[in-house]
């Protein structure tokens, strides 16, 4: 098992290193810079603006910014903001701190009630509920997103019951810490569950077919055939075996929905990675979009590995290969 | 097929073709076939836009920004639309009594160029300017939403297709290649595609458009959303096709074709990828919704198609105001075309994937 994890971690580092290289080349190839801009305004002299790029190395090739970037990054700097003028590494763990949590609740609601529903719809196979499940999912698959997140702005305004958008209250630096805590919370909820929605009709489905599979399956029909009752057999025999292939679409849905929160937080003004790559982008803050770009990728890499750890435990085929 | 003489008229008809086996199974799914039909209407619409559309997409009315939808009312044997005008000061429109003209049909309006290319100003229906017909109402700049809508479906539905077709031809012919030839190839394509698909699909797709210059026009940009939707969508598919051809390699008839010393470019081509087609066909009808919705994620966030231009994703872009949309709610129009139109598709794929399965 040790080993497993070594090798699948020892994975993940040429990994991130070829994302950040590809990256790199990309806002290489992109026309302009953060100077382009500055060096319209009559004020900056051209020898400011020369000095400037040297002290990020934007007069260098790519490859060298590229050297230049990556050693900071091995002393844990991700170098300095051009357009927010302040180290890059405290403002990026502040976005995926909030992209993270904003995931990992969208993710917590959406596998809460789809594997239920899940489980519900395929027990009730070709009923109403396993129906109206299935149109659910189709419906869920379908829906953008963006409109999601459009009604959800439309909700808060109109009920007033939720903050419309960003992370926290204009008086947030006032508040004790509690209040801090269910500022936060408050307006996590509307995002999260937005992100949630979208993210739920996959899982459904998913959760259904397996369990319809297994229950096909010869141990299912030996289980009732000793008279074993239809929960114990359905909960303790098929639903154990159903699970397994859910830890593998873990990794594609985490993908899902990393690409997800990238629109909720730009249309509902959460605070996330996604947000702070638009800024960067539309900034021309070039290192700051390597930067999110290569931490979102980390975030999905990592998650990636946690499912397949938990693959790895929870099917011995899989670790002793 | 090679006909034996014993086989009865009986049995021949039921040696059907897998193709007219599969369209029978798919015959069968009704889900599927709805799905088909409101693809075939919606890319006709698509095709006829200009016609259909009363006005054209850059047609402004300043006087009626944000005009609710009206709808033609039938009155005796013809339709009527009726006058609306705002309260001062506010966009609340109000009809007024007794002053409608008839809807007229294939009427002069707006010139626009049928299929791209056929100058023509004749369109299905429309009245005159005081007694404008906005079925889906109008945006901030008064602007018809539902000719926009039309022409808008003109780039959201290609897209889709066009993006399918150029990274599947893509991710086809590398998939194979790689499945084919093995070895250091393989590796070497495969540690690249993971490496696309380990970053988030909208993370790559802003990267890739950071590479574009600014300023360019309405078809280079079009041109462009393809392009950057193509470099990420190939990937997956290659991956796929790879597998299926790792095994489909060591079947007889790879073996055959080489002992009659096809080349392996041929072989690739003629041999082993007509028989992924089945799962190709499948997996390009379930992906497409992701071209279209990749094409409105890029013009929502106001870095894909450009103002005048119409489409889904750029008309959105005015919901994003909370007072607009509490307000003039038909502003969402555009999402409710996305929704049909990525449903249908995945109503059409589901149905396909169900068909093209024969164990099922």
């Amino acid at each position: 098992m040790w080993q497993f994890i070594f090798k699948r971690l020892l994975h993940m580092i040429p990994l991130l290193i070829g994302v950040s290289l590809i990256t790199f080349l990309l806002m290489s190839l992109a026309p302009g810079d953060y100077f382009t801009t500055l060096q319209q305004n009559p004020q900056i002299s051209p020898e400011t603006i020369a000095k400037l790029k040297a002290q990020f190395h934007l007069d260098r090739p790519w490859y060298v910014q590229y050297l230049y970037w990556f050693k900071s990054i091995l002393h844990g700097d991700f170098g300095y903001s051009m357009s927010y003028k302040i180290p890059a590494t405290s403002l990026i763990f502040a976005r995926l701190w909030n992209t993270f949590v904003l995931s990992f609740f969208a993710m917590i609601f959406a596998w809460g009630v789809a594997i239920p529903l899940g489980i519900w719809a395929a027990v009730k196979k070709d009923t109403w509920v396993d129906r109206s499940c299935s149109l659910i999912s189709f419906a869920g698959l379908s829906v953008s997103d963006i409109l999601l997140s459009l009604l959800a702005l439309w909700f808060a305004a109109a009920t007033a019951w939720f903050p419309i958008g960003g992370a926290q209250s204009p008086d947030h630096d006032l508040m004790s810490p509690l209040q801090q805590f269910w500022d936060f919370t408050h307006h996590l909820i509307l995002p999260a569950l937005v992100l949630a929605a979208s993210d739920l009709a996959g899982i459904m489905r998913q959760m259904r077919s397996n369990l319809l599979d297994t229950l096909r399956a010869e141990y299912v029909t030996a289980a009732r055939a000793r008279g074993l009752g239809e929960g114990w057999v359905i909960y303790k025999h098929a639903l154990r075996n159903a699970i397994n292939p859910l830890l593998t679409i873990f990794g594609y849905s985490l993908a899902a929905l990393l690409s997800g929160a990238f629109i909720v937080e730009n249309i509902m003004a959460w605070p996330g990675l996604g947000r702070l790559t638009m800024e960067a982008f539309f900034a021309k803050d070039s290192y700051l979009v390597v930067d999110c770009v290569v931490m979102a990728t980390a975030l999905l890499v990592l998650g990636n590995f946690i499912a397949d750890i938990l693959l790895a435990w929870s099917d011995p085929r899989i670790r002793l290969k | 097929m090679e006909t034996d003489a014993t086989i009865s008229i009986a049995e021949m008809k039921h040696t059907l073709s897998p193709w007219r086996l599969f369209w029978q199974r798919l015959r069968r799914r009704k889900i599927a076939m709805v799905g088909g039909v409101i693809l075939i209407l919606l890319y006709l619409v698509a095709l006829f836009a200009g016609f259909i559309a009363p006005y054209d997409y850059n047609h402004l009315d300043t006087d009626n920004s944000f005009h609710q939808p009206a709808w033609p009312k039938l009155s005796g044997f013809h339709f009527v639309v009726p006058r609306s005008e705002a309260q001062p000061g506010n966009f609340a429109y109000r009809e007024i009594p007794n002053d409608t003209q008839p809807v007229h049909f294939f009427v002069r309006g707006d010139k626009y160029q049928l299929f791209g290319f056929i100058p023509a100003s004749i369109h299905l229906f429309g009245s005159d300017g005081n007694h404008p017909v906005y079925l889906f109402g109008t945006d901030q700049f008064g602007r018809d939403i539902f000719s926009r809508l039309l022409y808008g479906s003109q780039i959201s539905l290609s897209i889709g297709v066009v993006g399918i077709f150029l990274s599947f031809t893509f991710g086809l012919i590398i998939g194979g290649v790689s499945g084919y030839f093995a070895g250091a190839t393989d590796t070497v394509i495969m540690r690249f595609c993971e490496l696309i698909m380990s970053i988030p699909a909208l993370y790559l797709i802003i990267s890739l458009r950071a590479t574009f210059p600014p300023g360019m026009s309405s078809s280079q940009v079009y041109a462009m959303i393809i392009i950057i939707l193509s470099c990420i969508g190939w990937a997956s598919m290659a991956r796929v096709i790879r597998g299926m051809t790792l095994s489909l390699r060591e079947q007889q008839f790879v073996l055959a074709a080489r002992s009659l010393g096809q080349s392996n470019f041929k072989i690739i081509v003629r041999h082993i990828l007509p028989n992924t087609l089945s799962y190709v066909i499948v997996a390009a009808t379930l992906s497409v919704p992701y071209y279209i919705l990749g094409e409105v994620v890029l013009s929502f966030l106001g870095v894909g198609i450009q103002e005048p231009q119409a489409s889904w994703g750029n008309m959105l872009t005015a919901a994003e105001d909370v007072q607009y949309l509490q307000n003039y709610p038909w502003l969402l129009a555009p999402s409710a075309a996305i929704f049909i139109t990525v449903l249908a598709f995945n109503f059409l794929g589901d149905g396909l994937r169900d068909a093209a399965d024969t164990k099922a």
